[in-house]
């Protein structure tokens, strides 16, 4: 079998294993495990063949004609473009699409709608496959619309849930609010460059020979990175992915670590070209990096649920990879989006066992229960790993691949004119090295924030000392004296996981050869400077949290699941739908002990709210709608339904009228009949004499 | 003699029979109405029949055709009466109202109907009203 | 009147003031008629408006008479007065009817009824005195008209096939007539006599039935 044809399995064997599901999901239920595992285990072996033949080669291509367009000069093709970038990121794909199957055979063991929901995902991770190794611009638009109406209902998955149903909508709104400007940016692209296959585009606008140059480049690169924007979370559309919290933890999982976030970056790698030809665009970029950086970072420090933290810092690390992108490194971006999918995948799967053993999604919650570690030793362990990795702790995999990311800034901001085609402006890489550095900070101190409240809790061993009313949490857990039962499957997969968090940052000498062929090893300055900052981000959350939990922690709170023993998303459905409940907002929780607030001061109130852009955007666009709806609402009830309101009154009061000469008498109807004959006839007479 | 003479009688007839097919209430009276306009145009018909000479006597032959008609037509018409009279206990044509459509229930009809019957003077008697009434119910359901 | 007079003598038919035997005899059965028309249509005593319908026929039998159609008016006289006055009073009889003054013989409908008639009457008198007012019947002179042996003559020569259409007519009649009473008379079982009792046991039947 040519590497070609194994391509075009890996992106078909889950959407036939979809299909499967879908078509049989109801009527043989054994079947459905097996269906939704095992096409996607096959495709990330094939993906990883795939991977191995191309082998860093040059890009193989395939296509055939899809569809006519009227227009022969610009086909729609099927086509795949496998270079380095797109194998790598689909062996991502499959592997943590598999890891997320299979631990959603025990994460929704008993779910009545897993059908459906494995298929689902499945059908996302053949439309993520789709777009990774798609070289036709429309073919990608498919996959990139059809990952947006599934994670639409793979968010809202536990839509009996007014928070699922309103965080689907939200991600599906928000995302497709990116993807107006996006599909015209790719039609304006199409049209200026004359094609819709993108390694066309990017040869024509790399080669020096072509001289080919786009006319509007700066506008096309915006609109793209609308969609992108929406896709990837960037600010100002990143407001969807916290939300998108509400579904269920595998989802979050496969969402930021591999599938629907991944595709914002890797679409831009894969058009760079496009998008450093306009200086405009990249500093665009560049600024969005630096804002969704710090300001996810910010915002995560203030999260209550953890599912929350760990999705501002997957807005952050994002940030990371579009900083790369904006000082035209895509190796470093994609080499972050690996890690970061790796590790990312690994933290959320691990904060679902740890939410259920919890019984709570809540921080403060967690840090009043103590022992977790013990009872959760696994995720215990597997989320330490993730999470130093996460604060770029050498040697873990987040600290290579953040490395590279500075690495490329700092290149970009001291050798603005070396190396690179298009010269990135220094500004730009200055923007991104310090937005970058302080963000290296800020991720370690909420990741050393989310390790200390959630494993090192203090628990009250004295059920009289809890006084909350009504929710009995932290005692009756604590003296819980078994651990609540784990499925092995979730616990194997967090293990599996695990090994490549360590290790794959130790790849930075081999992949180059897959990339562009730019170095990723970490540089001396940055290393240093980006360590010591995480080093002092962990030092002071440490010490903020000593201080803090010395001082307060006495009132004690409570959002817990009223089912720990149901299966795990169960108790996450039932913890997300009381968080509003016990604390009274979705995202914070009042709560004195928690370091973060200590550390955040006054800013903490605005952080939690993910500063206030979800009010922004309430105020900008929601309230005018809303009143827009009501004006119309107002006129169709009161001002168009008088009219027909009038019409039906009129007819009926007519009839009524009318009624009254039926009287079924059958001498009256004669009679008048009689009468109106004798009009006519007196007037035919009438004009029969001329009168 | 004028032809206006027979004419004029047949429309004085005819307006007569009109007023008492509107006017009358029992049916039978409605029918000899009917009989006394169908009598004017017979009128008419013999008339205009001698003034114009016809070789064929349409007119006299049309004549007997409709008075051949008219007794059908009453022979009919009274065994129609005679049914109704005995399925509804009456003859007066402005009681069958089942023309008009009633507000929900066909009961206040019936009910009405039973009120203005025991109303009138009849030969039979008030109490005999009633159980006529129960008769068409128990024909209805049946 | 010197103009109508005028006007008569000028269309060459005599005028209406010096009208002939035949047209007074015409005149005085006709109010003679007239009037028992009105007084059948408008009497309270039922039986009476019957016996005023005879009446108001006869005289249009002797109409029938003057207008020289003799085989007509003896038509008349055999069928109106003998056959149909007689079902009508049979048909009174039977349903009940009240002997004597009934005062709701007439319906509420009757002033539309009378303004119906009465504008009626005006439109048409005036129309046909309009039209007709110079036009006169010779009775006199010509061949015989309305004799019994012109009238068979037509009948049989011109008029055979309407006049056995008619003949299936009236046997499509009879046996409807005889399909509406035997639904009836079945219904109502051994009955003979109609009336009050016949309803009285009819009642009787569907109240055991009902039981």
């Amino acid at each position: 079998m040519s590497t070609t044809t194994l391509a075009v399995l890996v992106p078909l064997l889950p959407f036939l294993g979809a299909l499967a599901g879908l078509l049989l999901g109801r009527r043989a239920p054994a079947y459905v495990r097996p269906l939704a595992v095992l096409p996607t285990l096959t495709s990330a072996a094939l993906a990883a063949a795939v991977a191995v033949r191309q082998g860093g080669e040059g890009a193989l291509t395939g296509a055939t004609r899809l569809t006519p367009t009227g227009n022969d000069a610009l086909p729609v093709e099927l086509a795949l473009h496998l270079d380095g970038f797109a194998v790598l990121v689909a062996v991502l794909v499959a592997a943590v699409a598999s890891c997320v199957q299979i631990y959603s055979t025990g994460y929704l063991r008993d779910d009545p709608r897993y059908p459906s929901y494995a298929a689902l995902v499945s059908l996302f991770t053949a439309a993520m496959l789709l777009v990774v190794y798609s070289d036709d611009l429309i073919v990608l638009l498919v996959g990139w619309e059809v990952m947006g109406i599934c994670s639409y209902f793979l968010v809202g998955h536990y839509w009996e849930t007014a928070a699922a149903r309103s965080a689907s909508l939200k991600a599906f709104l928000v995302t497709k609010l990116g993807d107006v400007p996006f599909i015209i940016g790719i039609l304006a692209l199409a049209s200026e460059a004359g094609t819709f296959r993108i390694s066309t585009i990017v040869t024509r606008l790399t080669s020096p020979l072509s001289g080919f140059e786009l006319e509007h480049p700066t506008v096309i690169a915006l609109l793209l990175l609308a969609g992108v924007a929406g896709k990837s979370a960037q600010f100002p559309l990143h407001t969807w992915l916290p939300d998108a919290m509400a579904g269920p933890t595998p989802v979050s999982a496969l969402i930021h670590a591999a599938t629907m976030v991944a595709a914002g970056v890797y679409f831009v790698a894969r058009l760079l070209p496009v998008f450093t030809s306009s200086a405009a665009a990249l500093a665009v970029l560049a600024a969005m990096a630096a804002v969704t950086m710090v300001g996810s970072a910010l915002a995560a420090l203030a999260q209550d649920d953890v599912k929350r933290v760990l999705a501002y810092s997957t807005v952050g690390q994002l940030g990371y990879m579009t900083g790369a992108l904006a000082v035209a490194d895509r190796g470093a971006a994609v080499f972050h989006l690996i890690s970061h999918g790796v590790f990312k995948a690994l933290l959320f799967l691990a904060a679902g066992v740890l939410i259920h053993a919890a019984g709570t999604n809540s921080l403060a919650a967690m840090s009043r229960t103590g022992g977790l570690a013990r009872r959760a030793p696994d995720a215990y362990w597997t989320m330490t790993v993730a999470l130093l990795a996460l604060a770029a702790v050498p040697p873990f995999a987040g600290f290579f691949s953040k490395e590279a990311v500075l690495a490329a800034a700092e290149h970009a901001a001291l050798d603005p004119a070396g190396g690179a085609a298009h010269a990135v402006p220094a500004a730009v890489g200055w923007t991104v090295l310090l937005a970058g550095l302080l963000t290296a900070a800020l991720t370690a101190a909420y990741a050393t924030r989310l390790w200390l409240l959630a494993f090192h809790g203090r628990g009250f061993a004295e059920p009289g000392e809890d006084t909350a009313p009504g929710e009995n949490t932290a005692p009756d857990r604590a003296g819980r004296p078994d651990r609540a039962g784990q499925p092995v499957v979730m616990n194997t997969v967090l293990w599996a996981l695990a090994g490549p968090t360590i290790a794959v940052g130790l790849l930075y000498g081999v992949l180059p050869d897959w990339f562009d062929g730019r170095s990723l090893a970490p540089t001396l300055t940055t290393s240093v400077l980006g360590t010591g900052l995480a080093a002092a981000g962990i030092v002071v959350m440490y010490a903020a949290w000593r201080h803090s939990t010395a001082t307060a922690a006495r009132a004690p709170l409570g959002a817990v699941a009223a089912h720990p023993e149901a299966e795990p998303a169960v108790s996450e459905a039932e913890a997300i739908a009381t968080h509003r409940a016990a604390y009274g907002d979705i995202a914070a929780a009042d709560d004195p002990a928690d370091p973060g607030r200590l550390l955040l001061g006054p800013l903490h109130r605005h952080a939690a709210r993910g500063f206030h852009l979800d009010a922004l955007y309430a105020a900008v666009a929601v309230r005018p709608v809303l009143a827009a709806a009501r004006l119309v609402r107002f006129l169709d009830r009161e001002v168009v339904d008088t009219y027909v309101r009038g019409a039906t009154g009129t007819a009926r009061l007519l009839g009524a009228a009318v009624r009254r000469a039926q009287t079924g008498n059958v001498q009256s109807y004669l009679g008048l009949l009689l009468a109106g004959s004798l009009v006519l006839a007196v007037a035919a007479a009438l004009v029969a004499a001329g009168a | 003699m004028h032809l206006a003479y027979p004419a004029v009688l047949a429309v004085l007839l005819f307006c007569t029979g009109l007023y008492g097919v509107l006017a009358r209430r029992n049916a039978i009276l409605v029918l000899m109405s009917v009989e006394l306009m169908l009598n004017a145009v017979n009128l008419n018909l013999v008339a205009f029949d001698v003034w114009l000479r016809d070789t064929l006597h349409a007119g006299q032959a049309l004549t007997l055709f409709t008075i051949t008609i008219a007794a059908a037509e009453i022979g009919i018409g009274l065994a129609i009466v005679l049914l109704v009279h005995r399925n509804r206990g009456t003859s007066h044509i402005d009681r069958l109202r089942e023309l008009a459509e009633t507000d929900g229930t066909d009961g206040t009809d019936r009910a009405d109907g039973t009120a203005t019957d025991s109303d009138g003077p009849t030969v039979a008697g008030a109490t005999d009203n009633p159980a006529d009434t129960r008769l068409t119910r128990g024909e209805a359901t049946a | 009147m010197s103009a109508t007079v005028s006007l008569a003598a000028a269309s060459g038919t005599p005028g209406f003031l010096s009208p002939t035997g035949v047209e007074i005899l015409f005149l005085l059965v006709g109010l003679l008629t007239l009037g028992a028309a009105i007084t059948a249509v408008t009497t309270r005593q039922l039986v009476h408006a019957a016996l005023w319908l005879v009446v108001a026929l006869g005289g249009i039998a002797v109409e029938y008479l003057l207008l020289s159609a003799e085989f007509i008016a003896w038509v008349q006289v055999l069928i109106y007065v003998g056959a149909v006055v007689v079902l009508l009073l049979f048909g009174l009889m039977l349903t009940r009817a009240p002997i004597g003054r009934s005062p709701d013989a007439d319906s509420g409908n009757r002033p539309v009824a009378l303004a119906v008639a009465v504008t009626a009457a005006a439109v048409l008198v005036t129309v046909v005195v309009d039209a007709f007012r110079t036009t006169w019947i010779d009775l006199e002179g010509g061949a015989p008209q309305g004799t019994t042996d012109v009238t068979g003559r037509i009948l049989f020569q011109h008029w055979v096939l309407p006049f056995e259409a008619l003949s299936v007519l009236l046997l499509a009649a009879l046996v409807g007539a005889i399909v509406l009473s035997r639904r009836g008379n079945g219904r109502n079982g051994t009955d003979g006599d109609a009336g009050a009792a016949g309803t009285g046991h009819g009642t009787g039947a569907a109240d055991g039935g009902e039981r």
